[in-house]
């Protein structure tokens, strides 16, 4: 326990001495918030950085019909999952829970750490071993069922060997990891807001942030178990997928989506707290509707967890149950669009100042609408028949993942690097990242939607000719965003060599949390006395 | 109203000093992390190559962890000044929510028996379809599962009775009753193993009816030894005098956890060995 006791007044700027351990119990032994916050946030760098190489590669392959870098369906398919679960697992999650999550929930609610910083140090060490055996399942090139890792591709007949696994046990590991850290955020949200903060009163990206973590707490062992069925009839001779044992491959679907869909909403929510945030900031003016932005996203996570076999309309559901999941699915559009609303109606009369962040910020907003409105049309199961597994449903998911859930990463990340590092990110180059990464991103995934329209499958690492022109334009676009990433990594570089000192609240009036009221970087414990909150 | 709802930006020191616990850095989290990496390989490396090296030290890391943190945090608890009223209130939440997980991780194997049970039509490769399947003969219930019933709503009242007794501040009467519940927990594991040995179906390669009853009382079965140990620990800690009528989570959160696992039995028993009983097994 630290014998720190600093007046509140001494954690404004100057020098005081932090106490800080040594290097190896500071960065192994953590038991800080925002140093494990700052681990995460490398990682998912980390983690992003992989994801992101395999993406090229696949937009290599599919550059030119008959492409000869992938050839072999099973690698194809090993390259497209590790893809996509390292991005959702090591790279979306661990930035925008893990890292933005860490850092801000105790700075914005005025509590000195989180509730059990030992039991959030082992959340972020427990991706490091799962990034391992993931990593062993890519280069092992055994284990290519897709992110959903549906049976029977993934059981032993198809994936018979080793990695796949090690990808299963690896997703074990990350679940741990992720329900301790949501157990974590809850207890610390419920137990240690600053006196006066209500519920009603905390901000945006605490509920948000809130809502994420029950989302987790409640979906994620669904997962566990159904991960561990396939484990089990990988290994130890059970049939709860395999019809030859009386099983039934359709269970498998329905575990799998009672986690996977509130999953989506686990990497989207954490990014419309970050984004309410940043409009509000930059437009001058309070959020438009605290309250039913808040109740937005507790309606979207509980009707979240009531629509999952929109993802299965093809796997031979009875029609009443396609009408009612069609019916749930498109309520969800309901509270997405107060939000959307809302953020508008922020905006509305403000005095807009278009910075970095808010770039981001208003970038998320017209794309998430547009993977959005392709969701509307997606959750209408008479369409869904024709569009499902195509490259429609792959421009959809990411609108809303590569699109909305990294630029509200981005937003966060130029929002608060000032906060979290103390030093001025380049304005210019900042906004030329923005710029290159829109272009980019909008020149990958909008053709998708054509080709998809036009019947092109996905999971397959070749096409006919017919799709040639839309293909390679958005590997053009897959280039050009990784040409941005070089970029986002000149930016890091110039910002962590920055001479400019910056103020506790560099935003000036617009940004009203507490986070502002502390040091920029905070000291390494904050609020040693509790702020009030009026 | 809600306009201003967060606005709050000059620093209102509320002149509290922060009554939480700002833990001291610890080598447990992360070597428990590499320990539990350790122990998901060696389960792949047993199961693929038939080595258990991997899988063995692994365990013996995880379990030393379990040892070394728990420890930290007893020590931590009986040390003044550290866990505050507040501090409490937060294990309180931390264990419900923890709870309130592995409720939603026995929820998927429920849903594979339902699945199954209330749509024997999902049971594939059959002409007649019937729960359980064709040709399978399952316990009665009215014979060990109904004792094993019993045994563990007794413990829930053995356990109750030790909490009363740890109320009023009588350690002898603490000691019996939490020495009864682990003694009835450990009955309950011996009589589900002499169970599981009789039993009419072979878990691998016997289709889906032992995959779902084996999985799902098998993680039953896991979860009371777990419980067991941890009321073992609070009978050695109740015996060293840790507990006293005013402040014993420590046994509490096992009280808790206790009934969980009492509650998902009963699930067990209602629905799987009962409802969804078929034709008895003659022995």
């Amino acid at each position: 326990m630290s014998a720190a006791t600093h007046d509140h007044a001494d954690d404004h700027g100057h020098d005081h001495h932090d106490h800080k351990p040594g290097f190896v119990a500071r960065w192994f032994f953590s038991t800080n918030h925002k140093d494990i916050g700052t681990l995460y946030l490398i990682f998912a760098v980390c983690g992003g950085l992989v994801g992101g190489v395999l993406s090229m590669i696949m937009r290599a392959q599919l550059m030119h019909p008959g492409g000869t870098m992938v050839t072999n369906g099973q690698t194809w398919n090993t390259i497209i999952t590790a893809h996509g679960l390292l991005m959702i697992f090591f790279s979306v999650m661990p930035a925008l829970i893990g890292g933005f999550g860490n850092w801000f929930i105790p700075l914005m609610i005025g509590a000195p750490d989180m509730a059990f910083p030992r039991l959030n140090n082992i959340s972020f060490w427990l991706l490091v071993p799962a990034f391992m055996l993931i990593m062993a399942g890519l280069l092992l090139g055994d284990s290519g069922p897709g992110w959903t890792l549906y049976v029977p591709l993934a059981n032993q007949n198809y994936q018979p060997g080793i990695g796949m696994d090690l990808t299963l046990f690896s997703l074990h590991l990350a679940g741990v990891s992720s329900l301790l850290g949501a157990l974590n955020f809850i207890t610390t949200i419920f137990n240690m807001r600053a006196p006066g903060m209500t519920l009603h009163k905390m901000p945006l990206f605490i509920w948000a942030m809130l809502v994420t973590a029950f989302l987790l707490l409640l979906s994620v062992p669904v997962l566990a178990g159904a991960i561990t069925m396939v484990i089990t009839d990988r290994n130890f001779g059970t049939a709860f997928f395999d019809p030859q044992g009386g099983g039934d491959p359709v269970l498998f679907q329905h575990l799998f989506w009672f986690f996977g869909h509130p999953e989506v909403y686990i990497m989207i929510l954490p990014a419309f707290g970050i984004i309410s945030h940043i409009i509000s900031t930059f437009s001058h003016k309070p959020v438009f509707g605290y309250l039913g932005m808040a109740y937005a996203m507790v309606a979207i996570g509980a009707v979240g967890f009531i629509v999952w076999a929109h993802h299965m309309y093809v796997s031979g559901m009875d029609v009443d149950t396609r009408a009612y999941f069609m019916a749930a699915t498109m309520v969800i559009a309901v509270p997405t669009g107060v939000k959307i609303f809302s953020w508008i109606a922020t905006m509305w009369g403000g005095s807009i100042e278009f910075k970095t962040p808010m770039l981001w910020a208003l970038g998320f907003i017209f794309l998430f609408t547009l993977g959005g409105v392709t969701g509307i049309v997606l959750s209408n199961a008479a369409l869904d028949q024709v569009l499902h597994n195509s490259y429609y449903v792959i421009a959809h998911f990411h609108y809303v993942l590569s699109i909305a859930a990294v630029f509200g990463m981005f937003a966060g990340f130029y929002y608060w690097i000032g906060k979290m590092s103390g030093r001025q990110y380049p304005e210019f180059l900042g906004k030329l990242h923005f710029w290159v990464f829109f272009i980019g991103v909008n020149l990958t995934f909008f053709p998708m939607h054509f080709v998809g329209l036009a019947g092109m499958p996905r999971r397959y690492p070749d096409y006919p000719d017919a799709f040639a022109g839309w293909n390679y334009i958005a590997s053009i676009g897959a280039f050009v965003s990784g040409f941005s990433v070089l970029i986002f990594l000149l930016v890091c570089y110039k910002t962590f060599t920055s001479k400019v000192k910056l103020a506790d609240n560099y935003w000036g009036e617009g940004a009203t949390t507490l986070e502002w009221t502390v040091s920029s970087p905070p000291p390494f414990h904050t609020f040693e006395e509790l702020p009030r909150i009026r | 109203m809600s306009s201003d709802a967060h606005a709050t930006a000059a620093p209102i020191s509320s002149g509290l000093k922060q009554p939480y616990h700002l833990v001291d850095p610890s080598p447990w989290p992360i070597i428990g992390a590499f320990g539990g990496g350790a122990t998901v390989l060696g389960i792949v490396l047993a199961a693929h190559l038939g080595s258990y090296w991997v899988l063995t030290i692994g365990t013996l890391i995880t379990v030393v962890t379990a040892f070394g943190w728990w420890r930290e945090v007893i020590k931590e608890s009986r040390t003044a000044g550290v866990h505050t009223p507040v501090v409490r209130l937060g294990l309180r939440y931390g264990m419900m929510f923890f709870i309130t997980s592995e409720v939603m991780f026995f929820v998927a194997f429920f849903w594979a028996y339902f699945h199954f049970f209330l749509f024997p039509e999902h049971v594939l490769g059959t002409e007649t379809p019937m729960w359980p399947p064709m040709g399978i003969h399952t316990f009665d219930p009215w014979h060990l599962p109904m004792l094993n019933t019993m045994i563990l709503l007794l413990s829930g009242t053995t356990v109750t009775w030790a909490h009363y007794g740890l109320l009023k501040g009588n350690r002898g009467t603490m000691l019996t009753g939490l020495g009864l519940t682990v003694l009835l927990g450990l009955s309950f594991t011996i009589l589900q193993a002499v169970e599981y040995s009789d039993a009419p179906f072979k878990f691998a390669g016997g289709g889906i009816y032992p995959s779902v009853f084996f999985l799902a009382t098998g993680f039953h079965g896991f979860h009371v030894i777990i419980g067991t140990i941890f009321l073992l620990v609070c009978w050695f800690r109740a015996a060293k005098g840790h507990f006293t009528p005013a402040r014993h989570f420590g046994f509490e959160a096992a009280a808790w956890y206790w009934h969980f696992v009492d509650v998902v039995w009963l699930f067990l028993f209602i629905c799987v060995y009962w409802i969804g009983g078929g034709e008895i097994a003659v022995h």
